[in-house]
């Protein structure tokens, strides 16, 4: 057993064993000794239409404990992309208040949304400046988040010359430079091939748990990554939050207990798959009859 | 224990390899840069042969005799006109009279369009109210401005100057309407969760964004810019605007002199290609270049 072993980040295991033993069915949310790194109160969130407000989400309650990795699972019509939007406080709430730690939320988006007129290391800087890092730090920070996502050599490269993979590790490059505690993922691999979308999944863990190791001194890093892919769900998250449609609640949420890294084709994913999976196609099926 | 039965994840460095494997797959490989010859055969031969061509087109023509000469003097007669032009030692005076009025308008037509784009594209009601008159303005022809710039300030350059500006404003200030128009969304939302709010947005992520509709803009100004200048130096001469290509040509008219009206003309025309291809082009392939906009030269 003299292989490396990814371990939970300290903080998402104490919880878990906090919460041990894990209930077979939904994980109840409970308030955590820690004060979480992204919480969600109550939040509603209404789109004004000509027949009527229509409701997106409906009274969401999350709590995301600092180093935690959860996944926001959901059909079309739940208001994942909503539900980040007001996480990052790019959007505000109808009713109910968000509230993070730190720094403003890092947000990833399925585009890679980096902007074609600097080079990849100059985006980086863009968010370096903007978060107010002095000028003589910005290029040496900018390089060792390129060597982070492994992307050394990539600095001055354009935009366009690099693949949809790279580029979507530049933009997490680019997220990890605001510093933030809380990282939120839009479907950010849903664009991407599925080799390099499974190989991109095994980066993001180890750049995690990298972001969590006590060496990198009190900081922690929490995801909210929000997809459709049950699978991928599964794969990354230390819990999974299945949301219901139209409007988006939440149905129920599993924690996934198992260690990492974790493969896409392990029997263990695949089994829990299984059963998320059909928690999902019932909540569908509720919409039949509207 | 959850998780037994999974089996071994690949270690770290297998991950590495497996990263910069894939990186180096989807790698685009570079070629090489294109020879010179193939640049002169591609690029420069077909301009040259169109002149040729027009050139000759137009010595038959002259040869067959259908006009009189002084109505349409030959490609020789032209030239002569402009290697005397030459030997007067005024020429280059005369170009650059024109050119630095010229690029002094258009200098001020950017240094209020720009602003004035801005201020148009970021508030709604400015836009409904002035946008579709900007647009308008700009098809009308600059040449209409003459008469009343001249009543309002005289036989001056201050004349020439508005004339010019009313040309070229309206033009820069569209393109960037234009441009910013074009600016994905996702840019903006980008910026935001960056920290990029208010003037810092405008200056990091919303004008970068907008520079190609705005560089678009530029030439068109310039273009603009040019015409006017004519216009106004053709119709209103004075000894206090100067002595510029306009006044060359109306000089060419008034002495009837048809080889120097068609040498004038050349010679307004190479101004005009040579901004574009010296300046513009160069900027615009720049720009998209680096953006991956425009494919590699064949």
């Amino acid at each position: 057993m003299s292989r490396p072993v990814y371990d939970s980040p300290r903080t998402a295991k104490s919880l878990a064993t906090a919460e041990a033993p894990p209930a077979p069915q939904a994980v109840p949310v409970r308030a955590a000794a820690v004060p979480p790194a992204l919480e969600l109160r109550g939040v509603s969130k209404s789109f004004g239409h000509p027949g009527g407000d229509q409701l997106v989400l409906d009274d969401i309650g999350l709590a995301v404990a600092p180093g935690e990795f959860v996944c926001l699972l959901g059909a079309s019509g739940c208001g994942k992309s909503t539900l980040l939007g007001l996480a990052a406080g790019i959007d505000e709430p109808s009713a109910g208040t968000v509230s993070a730690v730190g720094p403003r939320p890092a947000l990833m988006f399925q585009e890679h949304a980096l902007f074609p007129w600097l080079t990849a290391g100059k985006n980086i800087e863009l968010a370096l400046r903007l978060r107010g890092v002095p000028r003589r730090e910005r290029r040496p920070e900018a390089e060792r988040l390129l060597g982070l996502v492994r992307l050394n050599g990539a600095y001055g490269k354009r935009v366009h010359e690099l693949s949809g993979g790279m580029r979507q590790r530049v933009a997490l490059a680019r997220a990890l430079a605001q510093a933030s505690q809380v990282l939120l993922m839009d479907e950010p691999f849903a664009a991407l091939d599925a080799i390099t979308r499974d190989l991109l999944h095994d980066e993001l863990i180890r750049v995690w748990h990298e972001w969590n190791q006590p060496a990198g001194g009190a900081r922690s890093l929490s995801v909210l990554f929000v997809t459709h892919n049950v699978r991928e769900a599964v794969r990354l998250g230390g819990r999974v939050v299945l949301l219901a449609s139209r409007p988006g609640r939440i149905a129920r949420q599993w924690r996934i207990d198992l260690t990492y890294p974790r493969r896409l084709e392990d029997e263990a994913v695949a089994e829990k798959s299984k059963e998320i999976t059909e928690e999902l196609r019932k909540e569908i099926s509720r919409h039949a009859g509207s | 224990m959850p998780g037994a039965d999974i089996r071994r994840p690949p270690e770290a460095a297998d991950l590495a390899g497996l990263s910069t494997g894939l990186d180096a797959l989807q790698s685009t490989q570079h070629q090489g840069g294109a020879r010179l010859g193939r640049v002169l055969l591609g690029r420069v031969a077909p301009p040259v042969v169109a002149c040729v061509l027009i050139l000759t087109v137009w010595e038959l023509v002259h040869l067959s005799g259908v006009k009189p000469d002084y109505v349409l003097p030959g490609p020789r007669a032209v030239w002569d006109a402009l290697v005397e032009q030459w030997y007067l030692g005024t020429t280059l005076g005369v170009i650059g009279q024109s050119v630095s009025h010229g690029a002094l308008g258009f200098l001020a037509a950017v240094a209020i369009g720009t602003p004035l784009g801005l201020f148009v594209w970021s508030v709604r009601p400015v836009r409904t109210a002035i946008g579709p008159i900007l647009t308008g303005l700009q098809s009308l022809p600059s040449v209409a401005w003459v008469p009343a710039s001249v009543i309002w300030f005289g036989l001056t350059e201050t004349a020439i100057y508005a004339v010019v500006l009313l040309g070229a404003v309206p033009s820069v200030a569209n393109g960037l309407v234009a441009g910013l128009d074009q600016v994905p969304p996702l840019f903006l939302r980008a910026g935001r969760t960056l920290g990029a709010q208010g003037l810092r947005a405008v200056r990091h992520v919303l004008l970068p964004a907008a520079l190609p509709g705005y560089l678009a803009g530029l030439k068109q100004g310039w273009a603009f810019s040019w015409r006017s200048l004519m216009a106004a130096e053709l119709i209103a001469g004075s000894p206090e605007m100067g002595y510029g290509l306009g006044q060359m040509l109306e000089n060419g008219r008034v002495a009837q002199d048809m080889p120097l009206v068609l040498a004038t003309i050349l010679l307004i025309l190479c101004v005009g290609i040579s901004v574009d291809l010296l300046v513009f082009a160069p900027l615009e392939r720049y720009v998209l270049r680096t953006r991956g906009l425009l494919e590699r030269a064949p």
